[in-house]
């Protein structure tokens, strides 16, 4: 029996923990709390978690699509005021980021002129949406606003410009030794790895890779059959993994695939990583399979991320295809598109004929 | 810990053979929560652990160790547990130029070529410590933990020099000190024309088959991906002493929040 109190009808008074940091443009997953980001496209959110401290890496046959999320993946930290770090080899980081799209609303679907007891009704969700809004629309056919992207703090690693270091005893060739480096100090400078006392509101770093693995980063893994550095690519990898798992970032590498012939690395890294994604784009391939006509190319889940817990999130299924559409690049399950052909609800008797076999002339007689 | 494995693999934390090499591997999937299984298991036996956490950070094992009803920090604490955080102490190792003897367990960073000698010497220190908590009590068999293996191979060691290593510890922990050893390794597709499987992890995982006494293979549904059943493991008894038993047999598991559930072929939840 609780003893009676003389103000409020309980003496019971919840414990509020606030041990969940906040940082803007993060939340925490409903599965354990750990905390997650947006990866600028909302049904790419949907299919799986994107965790802090997590590494994803994408490959990409033609790296025509893998540079545009990587576009979206920084785009959502200018809108999010997360600091960005872009790491390249090709083309210059200034280019990627001064390509990045205009943040919009979503398209609203128009009001309906003859159907419009429908327009009210709930639109088939084979686009993956949450019910809970996390992260930005982007409208491709608009560059960001220069004020808008200005005011995000950037760092860059422009391969072609960093003059070459003597790495002394280290097994890892120049480049990837200088990346890690530079990415180890921008964490420890700025203080998300905890270092520092941050006096400002905590936040997070977003890396993106460009084009890891290619030649231009003094990678022969690509090129020859017996590389002098084949380990170098994996180990690169590895410390990458460490410097994420100790502080509040998060990584996006792109890797071109067509590259890498050897499925033995290609199999290390993506072990190596927490998520790994390959897209297969339909561009240039004669793909006339009717499943395919309104998509752009397949998405590949390799891997999904398993980040302090024993089950990661599993989706309904693994068959995602991709779209460009007009303004947005959306992700959807695989579906057979509606069938408006004219004969699509009568069937004609020859066909049936054809597959009733023996019986067709006895069933004449049942014809409406 | 696993109450289903338990019954499957017939042994509880009070009751479990020793001198065990149990080998844990997969393919195209992930086989990591069987070792948390088995840290969850002989933490709560009382053993003394060694765990060589080469794949991800420590706070990763807590938490999941926290659902499977272990604290690994209070073990940590009390000595029962020597953890290796493989991740955090590279990033020193490669990039500082850091040459003391702390680093000496991942000299293999430096040079793969060498060997894990400096691994072994770390397992072997902390194993033959005296093993005595705050309270004077003494720790149960030692056992070694590997999570996992084959990233060994990625950083540039040489299959050799891993099966060296692994023969190095079962000489010292089985044999000798009649504890036991779980060892993760991952492999990748089996490729008739591969011709670069000499240094390949498949090679790895069939070495090291010949020397356990229990092997737990993970792999996908042959049929394809499923979301309620998330893969196949098979259990293969190889030997114990003289006898030889070569039993396997196939279960299907499904992995949840806090633990997972194990049953013959066919009789998931799901489908029946």
């Amino acid at each position: 029996m609780a003893a009676p109190c003389s103000n409020t009808l309980t003496s019971f008074q919840k414990k509020t923990r606030s041990k969940l940091v906040s940082i803007p443009g993060t939340r925490p997953s409903v599965q354990n709390g750990q905390l997650l980001v947006s990866s600028g496209v909302s049904s790419l959110d949907y299919s799986f978690f994107h965790f802090i401290g997590s590494l994803l890496v994408m490959e990409d046959r033609y790296d025509s699509y893998s540079r545009m999320l990587l576009k979206y993946f920084l785009a959502e930290g200018v809108v999010c005021g997360h600091e960005l770090f872009l790491a390249s080899a090709r083309d210059h980081p200034d280019d990627i980021i001064e390509g990045q799209s205009q943040p919009s609303d979503p398209e609203n679907p128009g009001t309906m002129k003859i159907a419009w007891r429908y327009q009210n009704q709930p639109k088939v969700q084979t686009a993956l949406a949450s019910s809970v809004r996390f992260g930005h629309y982007y409208d491709v056919s608009k560059t960001m606003e220069p004020e808008l992207r200005q005011a995000a703090k950037c760092h860059s690693f422009y391969q072609l410009q960093e003059t070459p270091v003597t790495t002394g005893s280290s097994p890892l060739p120049s480049p990837y030794h200088a990346l890690l480096k530079s990415i180890q100090t921008v964490i420890r400078k700025e203080g998300f790895d905890g270092s520092t006392p941050q006096s400002k509101v905590r936040n997070v770093l977003r890396l993106g890779i460009h084009s890891l693995g290619s030649v231009l980063w003094g990678d022969d893994v690509c090129c020859k059959d017996n590389p002098a550095h084949c380990h170098a690519l994996t180990t690169f990898l590895y410390i990458l993994r460490g410097l994420l798992r100790t502080s509040l970032s998060v990584a996006m590498v792109t890797v071109p695939s067509h590259l890498i012939q050897n499925r033995a690395v290609m199999g290390r890294i993506i072990r190596l990583s927490d998520t790994a994604i390959a897209l297969e784009s339909f561009k240039g391939s004669e793909e006339t399979n009717p499943l395919y006509k309104d998509y752009h190319g397949l998405l590949h889940v390799r891997q999904l991320p398993r980040l302090n817990c024993l089950s990661c999130e599993v989706p309904d299924t693994k068959d995602l295809a991709f779209k460009l559409k007009r303004k947005q690049f959306t992700i959807e399950r695989l579906h057979l598109p509606p069938d408006l052909s004219e004969t699509v609800s009568r069937v004609s008797k020859t066909e049936l004929a054809a597959g009733c076999g023996t019986t067709a002339m006895g069933n004449k007689h049942l014809d409406f | 810990m696993f109450p289903e494995l338990n019954s499957i693999l017939n042994s509880t934390p009070d009751s479990f053979k020793s001198s065990d090499f149990i080998l844990v591997s997969d393919r195209r999937a992930n086989a990591s929560f069987l070792i948390q299984h088995y840290l969850a298991f002989y933490l709560r036996a009382g053993c003394k652990v060694c765990f060589l956490g080469l794949v991800q950070s420590f706070s990763h094992y807590s938490a999941v160790g926290q659902r499977l009803g272990v604290s690994l920090a209070q073990a940590r604490e009390k000595g029962q547990l020597v953890f290796l955080e493989g991740l955090k102490d590279s990033i020193g190792v490669l990039l500082q130029e850091d040459t003391s003897h702390e680093t000496q367990p991942l000299s293999y960073l430096r040079s793969p070529g060498a060997g894990l000698e400096g691994l072994f010497r770390f397992v072997e220190r902390s194993m033959r410590q005296s093993g005595d908590g705050d309270a004077g009590e003494s720790w149960g068999p030692p056992v070694l933990l590997i999570d996992d293996l084959s990233v060994l191979l990625s950083l540039g060691v040489s299959v050799g020099a891993i099966l060296d290593f692994t023969l190095y510890c079962q000489a010292t922990m089985c044999s000798e000190l009649q504890g036991n050893m779980v060892i993760l390794v991952r492999c990748e597709e089996e490729d008739a024309d591969d011709d670069d499987d000499e240094e390949g992890s498949n090679l790895l995982q069939r070495g090291l088959v010949h020397q356990c006494n229990l092997a737990l293979h993970v792999e996908g549904l042959p049929t394809g991906y499923c979301r309620d059943i998330h893969g196949q493991m098979e259990v293969w008894w190889r030997q114990r002493g003289e006898t030889i038993y070569n039993q396997r047999k196939i279960f299907h598991f499904k992995v949840h929040d806090k633990g997972a559930s194990f049953f013959a072929r066919g009789t998931s939840s799901a489908v029946l």
